[in-house]
């Protein structure tokens, strides 16, 4: 069975000047012990994808249409109580400054135990051991001694670690990772996604990857969802995706990384940019800047179809198959 | 690798081999920044005065028309280097010669001025680093009148609509606000604002690492293109190794304040020698598997006021002994890789 299904969900934001949709009809769904990337340019709906999922969109925006389940039970319509339950004991979450998801006032410790005494029945001391066993699974040296430090205390990269046991706290099936590395160096990168991999398969976690790093998902994701104005525009196996886009805007986006290990004169561009989400054009939000456009791009959006090992919403990939 | 060829010299960088003297060159600046408690503390709490050594004698030349890329992590100086070059800083120690002449000498002289409109800069954020009360024109034009190099104001909206055009905006873009354009088009603007004196030399400080890749793409392919035509030297940067293996000439390593390798491009990238630029190159994600399983980088980046003794990275290191814990290394030749490690230098490495 699925560990999570979102289907056909739509986010809407209501403002004076009409609502605008930000997410439209994103469907996808996670594989228990599965790593899904999600990738896109900023303003692609990466991030409020999985806002969504963990219930904490941001006022006025708001879930206008389908639905989000996890293990089979609808959680996109739950209150903020219920949804504060799931948070932490089947969903953790982890984002990318690791100084704001902790809390400054209270010692490290003292926040996992109480996010271990929150949801688990175990006693004080008990999941003080936790804790500190979590703390070494995440390679915090002397991790007995760190427990009572503050967050000020750890550097950059030991604050991450320290927010990754804390999401794992509670042994949820599902961790949403937003930008879990950005804020960090190259060298710290690689050590963080690591451990998150590693930590996450020794449990039986799903990961759900959200960078716009295309490295970081090929070095760690099975699947990858690769996001353009709202919308899922390519979603398949990593290496399919990486090495074989079905979808021009993959295609492009691909060309244009610098690769560390090729020379180049010059990198291929995907001219223009990213439309806003107020000035979305009509069909293939994609179409103004695509190298293939043909008439049917202009005026019918295309849905996602089988095309190959992968999942393309393009309309080229329907021709194909008729 | 050959190590009977192997000279040691001084911290020398001759990166060109022209006969002719190259357009920068920079010897053994160094910038320490004073960051002791303040008087009265030092005298109640007995706490000694704090210097951050952030650039620690670095050595370098650029050619003109070529690139040379600073790569490092956060704290390692790259951006205080590129501060200094541009006159925000006057060095502790060591002097910045442009074009035959002493630049911080003249930055303090009126003649400065001239120097500056030869030497201008491009800025990381693109959204702090243009006025959002300002016109296009006004910002474009600014150095321009500031220099007085057109006061006449038919011909300064002229040559802002030439500026932008050449940037891949459109003449009509320059009555709007910096607003209405996205992230790719403001660092466009910058760039059409860094050119308007035509400058030689352009000292670029992140200029994408705010930006996403598509938009990063053609920035970069705008700068290289600029480059050409005009022969300009650049200063990049960066620390993404995919970037500055796409736009440099020669790369230089750095570590807490210090030059630790200092190659051409490609002999950096197919023949890394110091073990802390292996270790970088090692750490990028790729995108298509090679197979083989990444070693991450061991450890974090010492504290820059607490440096350790000898060799700043032998706590880090895998091949580090007694020597590198004592006695700091030198850049020396090794190939045509200046690069400062015993291990290299001892045929260890």
């Amino acid at each position: 069975m699925t560990l999570l299904q979102v289907q056909n969900l739509v986010v809407e934001f209501p403002g004076r000047r009409g609502t605008l949709r930000a997410l439209d009809q994103v469907s996808f769904d996670i594989a228990p012990g599965e790593i899904l990337g999600v990738v896109g340019e900023s303003g692609a709906g990466k991030s409020l994808t999985g806002a969504a999922i963990i219930g904490l969109l941001e006022p006025p925006g708001r879930i206008a249409g389908g639905q989000i389940l996890l293990e089979g039970e609808r959680i996109d319509q739950l209150d903020a109580e219920a949804m504060r339950h799931i948070r932490g004991r089947r969903i953790g979450a982890i984002f990318q400054d690791p100084m704001t998801s902790l809390n400054p006032l209270y010692t490290v410790g003292r926040q996992l135990t109480e996010t271990i005494l929150a949801h688990l029945p175990v006693t004080k001391a008990e999941a003080r051991r936790r804790a500190i066993a979590l703390l070494a699974d995440t390679g915090i040296p002397a991790p007995e001694q760190r427990i009572d430090h503050y967050p000020h205390q750890f550097s950059g990269g030991m604050r991450q670690r320290v927010v990754i046991a804390l999401a794992l706290a509670a042994e949820p099936k599902l961790i949403v990772a937003d930008e879990p590395t950005t804020a960090l160096d190259v060298s710290i990168q690689a050590q963080i996604i690591q451990l998150l991999k590693k930590v996450c398969r020794e449990r039986g976690a799903a990961v759900m990857l959200i960078t716009h790093d295309m490295g970081v998902i090929a070095e760690t994701c099975d699947r990858v969802a690769v996001m353009y104005a709202g919308r899922v525009a390519e979603i398949g196996p990593v290496h399919e995706v990486i090495n074989h886009p079905a979808h021009p805007y993959t295609a492009g986006l691909m060309a244009a990384i610098p690769d560390p290990m090729e020379d180049r004169e010059m990198l291929n561009q995907i001219d223009g940019s990213m439309p806003r989400i107020n000035a979305i054009p009509t069909g293939c939000a994609f179409h103004p800047r695509c190298p293939q456009v043909f008439d049917r791009c202009h005026v019918e959006r295309p849905e996602l179809i089988d095309a190959g090992p992968t999942r393309a919403a393009c309309w080229l990939r329907q021709e194909a198959t008729v | 690798m050959n190590t009977a060829a192997e000279v040691k010299t001084e911290a020398v960088a001759s990166t060109s081999t022209t006969a002719d003297a190259p357009l920068i060159q920079v010897r053994d600046l160094a910038m320490t920044f004073d960051v002791s408690a303040p008087w009265l503390n030092r005298v109640l709490e007995r706490r000694p005065r704090q210097l951050l050594r952030a650039v620690d004698g670095v050595s370098f030349d650029i050619p003109k028309g070529k690139t040379l890329s600073l790569v490092g992590e956060s704290g390692c100086g790259k951006s205080t280097v590129a501060r200094l070059l541009l006159g925000l800083y006057t060095p502790t120690r060591g002097s910045f010669t442009f074009d035959g002449q002493d630049a911080h000498a003249a930055f303090k002289t009126p003649a400065g001025n001239v120097l500056r409109r030869r030497v201008q800069m491009i800025f990381q954020d693109p959204y702090a680093s243009l006025n959002p009360r300002w016109t296009v024109e006004a910002i474009v034009g600014e150095p321009l009148s500031e220099h007085g190099l057109i006061t006449d104001p038919v011909a300064l909206r002229q040559r802002v609509g030439e500026l932008l055009v050449q940037v891949g905006l459109a003449e009509g873009d320059r009555s709007k606000y910096p607003h209405q354009f996205s992230g790719g088009q403001r660092q466009r603007i910058s760039i059409a604002r860094a050119l308007a004196t035509e400058p030689e030399f352009l000292v670029c400080d992140e200029p994408t690492s705010a930006l996403d890749v598509s938009v990063q793409a053609q920035v970069l392919n705008i700068m290289k293109a600029l480059q050409k035509k005009r022969e300009l030297s650049y200063l990049f940067i960066s620390h993404n190794l995919a970037v500055v293996r796409h736009v440099s000439d020669y790369v230089g390593v750095m570590y807490l304040g210090r030059l630790i390798e200092v190659a051409d491009k490609a002999t950096l990238f197919a023949t890394p020698r110091h073990p802390y630029t292996r270790m970088l190159l090692d750490a990028i994600p790729k995108m298509h598997a090679t197979g083989r399983a990444r070693t991450p980088v061991q450890g974090e980046v010492p504290n820059p006021l607490n440096p350790p003794t000898g060799c700043a990275f032998n706590p880090r290191c895998p091949l580090a002994n007694d020597r590198c814990r004592n006695e700091r290394p030198v850049l020396h030749l090794a190939g045509t890789t200046q690069v400062a490690c015993h291990a290299v230098e001892e045929g260890r490495g």
